[in-house]
């Protein structure tokens, strides 16, 4: 028979409003096996658990119900107290009156009586609690980083100064990712490429980094500091080793057809192409789809011209099998498609542009080298409109659109108009916002020189439509300040438009198992206090991955989720998860059924001599890697013949909180 | 004839089904509208009176005659608010009542023309009498 203690938390009056706390205290009294039962103000703090540890040794306590918060919250917190006053830690078992309780319902009589019932449950459930003892796991020391912009770039440099390994893979065939396409950062209108090509250059060179461009994650099993990847690497039909970067080859394709990524696609490519001249690797990649070689078997001009001989059309996807400690998720974002924004004329002008693409027209390695020009017509624009929040803060019921802010687009856009301003005083720049939203140090005192210094004509409301009359682009909005109707005719219209989550994360979140939210934007543990870590242990996440953010914002994520990855592969094991699953091996009849639902792969089988009273001979029996279950259940529902139990869940347990509900 | 009953902005949003709330405020309504110059109330005013409750004064605007009824405001709202469907609500409350039919049919002779087509007349009569 157990020796139960109960301790009611008020959590000040998070649970006390709405639930009578000496009442549930009093009704446990006269529970089986309580023996002690009380409430306290904070049960968490120093003075509470003081009370709890009290308790155990003046009542000799063999478990505890605690009736506070979530377990997610405080159970780590009560376990330790628990151990301190020697108790094994499993012995304690939380009923939630917090979250299920006192902050669903008003009502402080049905708060009660459930708090009194989830008490109950709990205490049924602790009768048949036993003490378990954890295992430890080893950590590999190598972390793996996805994505290799500013994000990745960033974590990855932290966590190798840090003196680990770490493996970037990018998808792209250069890192750099969208910083490298910018012209201009703001708030300081400092060169983009100035301040990112030295990073890049630094993570290339680092001893501790491994950069394994054109790649993707293949597949990835193992848990928290026992990852095992598969990368693939995809064919690039040019030797990385024997490429020197030369050119040559790029030159003289002769296919043109290809539309340069890099650039928006606003202009044509060769075949074999390197993305842009501070690329890294600086290796030349060639586009399958356009290859004449690869297509035709005609051609390989590229090949004879290569005084490296790299150029191979032999090659292969490759794929590397590697052990990893921790994952960090950098994948970035692209703006959305903007052909959905028909009434701003996208799909019928091509002076019509999104303000990725006018920042490719702005940078001076640019398919324009920089020169302002309308690319209908290659001519000097004099009336540019600005509009912004297209796809952002549209309800989720609304036909397009994110219900998100995508909050970098006010201030790239007051760079733009400022840059266009400082270098084309002639041009007329206007601005449709809705909320010209710049909380960030010198950030509005940017947005401000904007108006004041350089002269860009903000207009408070949203453009209603923009139809193509000619050369020019009739812009209808609203000037909701003046309470008037506005009509512009200009030469450029450029869309500040939404961003979203790259759209390989989707894929990556089921295959690490990471949540995501609703647009696909990675979750974070805790939304304020874990805002770097997935809530899967051993994935962190870095960059915009997680939500819309600018430079600086993603570089400190980026430390911050380094600073977590070199916290986890500093240790030198990693206590696992002690409530795992366990098959009864005269029940189990060796179906596999539990082996196929297993997520984690934690379940094999193995012949078994038994030797009991009802059978002897040789069964296959489940086992299961102690090390690898993360104690889901998926098997114990599974199993036909209910061999398969959680230690700390078992079946008989929650039969019994069930019952302890029902009673 | 005057207004008799009192329209409140929880009727308009039962009429409706337009929740005025979540608009935003942005102007691509008004942005938009192709008869802006002669509506008296523009769509995005138009929506946030009836989020204050105006409702009266709604009623008593020529914007519920001169409205189009062209769809482009509740096409491009961002937030699905549809302004054009709270207008025909207002509008409803008003022929509704007693004595309030907008379009007589006495008055459809003097505007026969032979340019209109004689299915304006009858989406008229629709739209402005009981």
């Amino acid at each position: 028979m157990q020796k139960i203690g109960v301790f009611v938390c008020w959590c000040g009056s998070n649970i006390a409003a709405t639930v009578d706390v000496k009442a549930v205290a009093e009704a446990l009294k006269s529970e089986a096996g309580v023996v002690f039962s009380t409430d306290y103000q904070y049960m968490c703090s120093e003075n509470g658990q003081a009370m709890i540890r009290q308790a155990i040794r003046e009542h000799g306590l063999t478990g505890i119900v605690v009736c506070s918060c979530s377990p997610r919250m405080h159970e780590a917190t009560f376990r330790k107290t628990a151990v301190s006053a020697g108790l094994n830690p499993y012995m304690v078992e939380i009923a939630n009156i917090r979250e299920q309780c006192s902050w669903i319902h008003k009502d402080m009589a049905e708060g009660t009586e459930k708090a009194i019932v989830l008490a109950r449950a709990a205490v049924a459930k602790l009768h048949k609690n036993a003490p378990l003892t954890a295992g430890t796991s080893p950590v590999t020391k190598r972390a793996l980083v996805i994505g290799g912009g500013i994000a990745g770039i960033q974590t990855a440099l932290d966590v190798a100064d840090a003196g680990f390994e770490v493996d970037i893979v990018e998808k792209a065939p250069t890192i750099g990712g969208r910083m490298a396409q910018l012209d201009k950062t703001f708030p300081t209108l400092d060169c983009s490429a100035c301040i990112l090509t030295p990073k890049m250059v630094e993570a290339a060179q680092h001893e501790k980094i491994n950069i394994i461009s054109y790649a993707e994650l293949d597949s990835l099993s193992g848990f928290v500091g026992n990852f095992t990847a598969t990368i693939r690497k995809k064919a690039r039909y040019i030797d990385e080793d024997k490429c020197t970067g030369c050119g040559v080859c790029t030159e003289k394709c002769p296919s043109r057809k290809g539309l340069d990524d890099f650039n928006m696609k606003l202009n044509k490519r060769g075949a074999v192409y390197i993305p842009f001249a501070q690329a890294i690797p600086n290796v030349a990649v060639i586009d399958p789809e356009q290859c004449l070689k690869l297509r035709t078997g005609k051609c390989g001009l590229c090949q004879k011209v290569c005084s490296a001989k790299a150029v191979n059309f032999e090659q292969k996807d490759e794929l590397i099998e590697r052990q990893y400690g921790a994952i960090v998720v950098a994948t970035g974002f692209k703006p959305i498609d903007a052909s959905a924004f028909n009434e701003y004329a996208y799909n019928d002008s091509p002076d019509v542009v999104t303000s990725l693409e006018f920042e490719r027209i702005m940078n001076a390695a640019g398919p324009t080298k920089g020169q302002l020009v309308r690319p209908s017509d290659r001519e000097h624009p004099h009336e540019i409109v600005f509009i912004q929040c297209v796809g952002s803060r549209c309800t989720e019921d609304a036909e397009k659109g994110k219900p998100y802010c995508s909050k970098i687009c006010c201030m790239y856009t007051a760079k733009h108009a400022m840059l266009v301003r400082e270098k084309y005083p002639d041009v007329n720049v206007h601005v449709f916002y809705i909320d010209a939203r710049t909380p960030g140090k010198n950030f509005d005192e940017f947005y401000r020189r904007a108006v004041e210094q350089y002269g860009v004509d903000y207009i408070k409301g949203m453009v209603g439509k923009v139809s193509v009359e000619g050369k020019k682009l009739h812009v209808q909005g609203s000037d909701l300040l003046n309470g008037e109707q506005v009509h512009i005719n200009a030469d450029m219209v450029v869309l500040a438009t939404a961003i979203e989550p790259d759209p390989t994360a989707r894929a990556l979140g089921t295959m690490l198992t990471a949540s995501m939210d609703t647009n696909d934007f990675f979750t974070e543990a805790h939304p304020k206090l874990r805002p770097v870590e997935s809530p899967t242990a051993g994935v962190f996440l870095s960059g915009v991955a997680q939500g819309p953010k600018d430079i600086p914002e993603t570089v400190a994520q980026a430390g911050a989720a380094a600073a977590k990855v070199i916290g986890l592969l500093c240790k030198n094991e990693l206590t696992c998860n002690a409530c795992v699953a366990h098959a009864n091996e005269a029940a189990c009849n060796g179906c596999s059924q539990c082996e196929r639902v297993c997520p984690y792969g934690a379940i094999s089988y193995e012949e078994r001599e038994i030797r009991s009273p009802e059978f002897r001979g040789v069964r296959r029996i489940a086992v299961v890697n102690e090390a690898v279950c993360q104690g889901c259940g998926a098997c114990t529902v599974t199993c036909p013949s209910a061999a398969m139990d959680l230690k700390g869940f078992t079946n008989s347990q929650i039969m019994s909180e069930v019952d302890a509900i029902c009673r | 004839m005057s207004l008799t009953n009192q329209v409140t902005a929880a009727d308009i949003l039962r009429i409706s089904g337009v929740d005025a709330s979540r608009c935003m405020q942005c102007g691509k309504c008004s942005g938009a509208c192709p008869n802006y110059d002669e509506m008296d109330i523009p769509p995005h005013r138009f929506a946030i009176m009836v989020r204050q409750g105006r409702i009266t004064e709604l009623m008593e605007s020529q914007a519920i005659y001169r409205c189009l009824s062209c769809f482009a405001c509740s096409q491009r709202c961002p937030r699905n608010v549809e302004p054009a469907k709270l207008i025909e609500a207002v509008r409803l409350t008003v022929i509704r009542q007693k004595g309030q039919n907008h379009m007589k049919a006495d008055s459809i002779p003097e505007k026969l023309d032979e340019k209109l087509p004689q299915q304006a007349i009858v989406s008229a009569m629709r739209k402005y009498s009981k």
